[in-house]
C-alpha cells in the first residue's frame, strides 16, 4: 500500500451519541463511538476489532449511513457525505456496499436468490450488457453458488451458502469499498475457511477495499493490510497488520491478543489477565478509557485523555500514556490484579 | 431417559470400552451411546455409537461443528432428552449408577446434585423474574431439604464469592439483567456448583463472550476443577479454547466419534482427515498471515440422511484411496498407534502418518 494515493474513505472525529431517556428527562448518552479518525485506501483492508460495546459495529453502520451520526465528518472519494440526503446517497449506495453477519435474517425469504441478487441492479435501474439474469448468474458463479441455483429460496441453502449470496449481492454494483460487518462469525470453522479465501481472491481481483468488523483477531489477521483496535468507542490503537500483532505497544492490544487461545500452543498459555469487564459507556472512564482494567495506569492516566499519537516515525498510532515497545508477549511491568 | 430397548441397531454393536488410566476407574463412562429422534422427514441418527470415559479432576473436549451431535450428547447424561421424543440406547454409568432406563424421578435426583451443567447463553438460562441469588439458593434447598432458608442463603452468596463476583451479599439480591454477560454465566457456573457436582457438562460455556472474559472464565474453571476434583466435558467448536484447557479430546463427525486421545495426540499428531481438515481451516495468530486457510470442501451432512461408509467420505481428499471401502463400510474406532489414541479411518497406519507429514503438517495451525 503506497501512502501516497488520496483515501477512499477519510472519517474524522466520527461520533454517537444514543440518548437515554427516564421518562421524558434526558439522563444521558450512550458513548457509542466518540470521536474516530481513520482513512481507507484504495484497495486496502481496514480490520476493526475489539470486544463488544466498543462502537464496532455502531462506526460500520454510520459508514454506510444506516446511523446518523452525531458528529464528525465521512468524506468517501473527496466527497463530504456525512449528512447527504436519500436522492444523493443514491449514486453513492453503488460504489459503498455492507455484509451483515447474520446470513438468516439478512435475506428475504420470500425471495429467490436471484430476485435477491438482483434487487440493486433493479433499485437503481441498472440493465447490465446482457441482460440482468445473465450478470446475477455471473455473481452467483464468481461467489461460488451454482448459477442454475437462481431459481431456489433462501432456505435451501446451508449458512455458508447464503452468507454467498449476501456477498453476491454487494458485488453486484461493482463497489469500491465494502463494509463487512462480522461477515463469517456465524459460520462453522470449516465454511469459515471457504468464505474468508473467497473474501480474499475477490478483494485481490476486483481491487476492493474493505472495512472488515471482527471480534475474532486471528480471522482479521487472515484478511486486513491494517488493523485498528477499538476499545470503549474510542480506537486505541492503529497500524499495519504485522505491527499491531508482533509489536503492539497499547497494553489493551498486547491483553486482548494474549486472552486469545490460540491452538498452537497447549495448555494454559501466559495470559495478561485483564480484571473486570469492560465499563458502561453510559459513563466512561476520565481521561483514559482502559486505566479501570489496565496493570500501568497511573494519576495521569485518570486527568488526562491521551491522543492517538505515531512514534518513531512508524505508520502505528497508539493513545496511550505509556505505551509498551519491544516484541509480544515482553511487558514492561507485571500485571497486577486490579481490584 | 425412558427406552433403553426399543431401538432397532442398523450395525452390529461394537461396544469398544475405553481403557482406565488410574486405579479408581472414570466416573463417567459412555458406552455405544445412540440418540435418535422420529421426524416427519425421517429418523435423525443424531448419536450413533459413542463411547467415552472421564476421570474425576479431568477434562474431555468435545469438538465438533453444528449438527455433529456434541450437544445431544451431554443432554442425553443429563437425562434431558424427552424420552417420547428420543431413543436412547447403550450405557450411560455415572459414578457407577446406570442413567439409560433409569426412573426419570432417580434422573432427577442425580441431576444437580452428582452432574450439572452450564449452557452457552445465560441470559435464557437464569430466570429474569427471580433474583440471581434466589435461583442459586433454590437450585441448593431442592437438594438439600432440610437446609433452611438462611443456610441456603449463606450457600449461595458463598458460591457467588468463590466464582470471583465482587460484593458477593449484595449481588445475591439483583437480577440478572443488572448483571454483565461474564457475572451472568459465573453466577450460572456458581449455580451449577452450588452442590459440590462430580460431573460438570459445559456445553459452549464461553462462546457468547469476549474474549478477555473468556480468559477469566476458562481460568475460573481450570481453578474450580482443582478445588472440586469434579470429571469436566467441556463441549466447544474452538479449537483454541480446548487446546487450552482439555486433557483429553473427542472429536465427532456426524453423530459418531472420529478421533479421541489426549490433546496433543489430537491436536499435534492428529489421525483423521476431518482433524487434519478442521486444524488447517483455522485462522492463526501465528505461521505465514497471507497464506490462504485450507477449507474443508462441502457441508456438514445431514444427520437423517448420512453419507454411506464413513459419514466424511464425500468431504474427504484421500476417500479414493481405498477403492469402495470409505463409500460401503463404516470404520471402526481402532488404536492408532500410540496408547490411548483412537481414530475411525481406512486408511492404513503408514499412509495417514505419510499424508500427515506431507500435506498437513506444513500449513495452518497444524505446523
Amino acid at each position: 500500500m503506497s501512502t501516497e494515493t488520496e483515501p477512499l474513505l477519510r472519517v474524522r472525529g466520527l461520533t454517537k451519541h444514543f440518548p437515554v431517556r427516564e421518562g421524558f428527562r434526558a439522563k444521558g448518552a450512550v458513548r457509542a463511538v466518540d470521536g474516530v479518525d481513520f482513512d481507507v485506501r484504495p484497495g486496502e483492508t481496514l480490520g476493526l476489532v475489539g470486544e463488544s460495546g466498543c462502537g464496532k459495529t455502531t462506526t460500520g453502520r454510520m459508514l454506510v449511513r444506516l446511523l446518523e451520526p452525531t458528529a464528525g465528518t465521512i468524506e468517501f472519494a473527496g466527497r463530504d457525505i456525512t449528512h447527504a440526503r436519500r436522492a444523493q446517497l443514491r449514486p453513492l449506495r453503488q460504489d459503498l456496499q455492507i455484509i451483515f453477519q447474520d446470513p438468516y435474517a439478512s435475506l428475504n425469504p420470500r425471495h429467490t436468490v436471484g430476485r435477491i441478487v438482483a434487487m440493486p441492479l433493479q433499485v437503481n435501474g441498472i440493465n447490465p450488457p446482457g441482460g440482468i439474469k445473465k450478470r446475477v448468474q455471473e455473481l452467483l458463479e464468481l461467489v461460488g453458488l451454482n448459477p442454475e441455483h437462481y431459481n431456489r429460496y433462501p432456505h435451501e441453502f446451508s449458512g455458508g451458502q447464503r452468507q454467498r449470496i449476501g456477498i453476491a449481492r454487494a458485488l453486484a454494483l461493482r463497489p469500491k469499498l465494502i463494509v463487512a460487518d462480522e461477515p463469517v462469525s456465524a459460520l462453522d470453522v470449516s465454511i469459515q475457511a471457504q468464505v474468508i479465501n473467497l473474501l480474499r481472491d475477490l478483494q485481490r481481483d476486483l481491487d476492493l477495499a474493505f472495512v472488515f468488523i471482527a471480534h475474532d483477531l486471528a480471522v482479521v489477521r487472515h484478511f486486513c493490510h491494517r488493523v485498528a483496535v477499538m476499545y470503549l468507542g474510542t480506537i486505541v490503537e492503529i497500524g499495519d497488520r504485522d505491527d499491531i500483532y508482533t509489536r503492539p505497544q497499547h497494553p489493551y492490544t498486547r491483553a486482548l491478543l494474549s486472552a486469545i487461545p490460540d491452538v498452537t500452543t497447549l495448555g494454559p498459555a501466559g495470559r495478561i489477565r485483564l480484571t473486570g469487564d469492560v465499563p458502561t459507556p453510559l459513563n466512561p472512564p476520565s481521561g483514559c478509557r482502559f486505566r479501570t482494567r489496565c496493570w500501568k495506569a497511573q494519576e495521569r492516566c485518570a486527568t488526562e485523555e491521551p491522543a492517538l499519537v505515531t512514534r518513531d516515525g512508524g505508520n502505528q498510532a497508539t493513545a496511550c500514556h505509556f505505551p509498551e515497545s519491544g516484541p509480544i508477549g515482553v511487558v514492561t511491568s507485571e500485571p497486577v490484579e486490579v481490584p | 431417559m425412558g427406552r433403553s430397548d426399543s431401538v432397532p441397531s442398523g450395525e452390529p454393536d461394537r461396544p469398544e470400552v475405553p481403557e482406565q488410566r488410574s486405579g479408581e476407574g472414570p466416573y463417567l463412562q459412555v458406552t455405544d451411546l445412540r440418540v435418535r429422534f422420529e421426524t416427519e422427514d425421517g429418523v435423525v441418527k443424531a448419536v450413533d455409537g459413542v463411547s467415552f470415559a472421564v476421570e474425576r479432576g479431568r477434562t474431555l473436549g468435545i469438538v465438533g461443528e453444528s449438527g455433529s451431535g456434541k450437544s445431544v450428547t451431554s443432554l442425553a447424561i443429563l437425562g434431558l432428552h424427552n424420552p417420547k421424543r428420543a431413543a436412547i440406547s447403550g450405557e450411560i454409568s455415572v459414578g457407577g449408577r446406570q442413567l439409560v432406563g433409569m426412573a426419570e424421578e432417580e434422573v432427577r435426583r442425580l441431576r444437580g446434585r452428582d452432574m450439572a451443567m452450564i449452557f452457552q447463553d445465560p441470559l435464557s438460562a437464569l430466570h429474569p423474574y427471580y433474583t440471581v441469588g434466589k435461583q442459586i439458593a433454590e437450585a441448593y434447598r431442592v437438594h438439600h431439604p432440610r437446609a433452611g432458608k438462611r443456610e441456603a442463603r449463606t450457600r449461595a452468596v458463598d458460591m457467588l464469592g468463590r466464582v470471583g463476583i465482587p460484593q458477593p451479599a449484595k449481588r445475591f439480591d439483583q437480577y440478572p439483567h443488572e448483571f454483565s454477560g461474564g457475572m451472568r454465566q459465573r453466577a450460572m457456573i456458581a449455580m451449577a456448583l452450588v452442590n459440590d457436582p462430580d460431573l460438570l457438562i459445559a456445553d459452549e460455556p464461553t462462546t457468547a463472550l469476549d474474549v478477555t472474559v473468556q480468559a477469566q472464565i476458562l481460568d475460573l474453571l481450570s481453578d474450580l476443577q482443582e478445588e472440586f476434583r469434579s470429571a469436566i466435558i467441556l463441549i466447544t467448536h474452538d479449537l483454541g479454547v480446548v487446546s487450552q484447557v482439555a486433557d483429553d479430546v473427542l472429536v465427532m463427525y456426524g453423530g459418531r466419534a472420529v478421533e479421541r486421545g489426549s490433546v496433543e495426540q489430537v491436536l499435534r499428531r492428529p489421525q483423521h482427515p476431518y482433524t487434519w481438515g478442521l486444524l488447517s481451516s483455522v485462522p492463526s495468530l501465528h505461521g505465514d498471515a497471507d497464506a490462504d486457510l485450507v477449507p474443508i470442501k462441502g457441508n456438514p451432512p445431514s444427520l437423517i440422511n448420512l453419507p454411506s461408509g464413513c459419514a466424511f467420505h464425500p468431504r474427504c481428499r484421500y476417500a479414493g484411496r481405498n477403492g469402495d471401502r470409505s463409500r460401503t463400510e463404516v470404520p471402526e474406532l481402532r488404536a492408532a498407534g500410540e496408547a490411548g489414541h483412537l481414530v475411525a479411518c481406512h486408511l492404513p497406519a503408514e499412509e495417514r502418518t505419510r499424508l500427515y507429514q506431507q500435506d498437513i503438517a506444513q500449513v495452518g495451525v497444524a505446523r
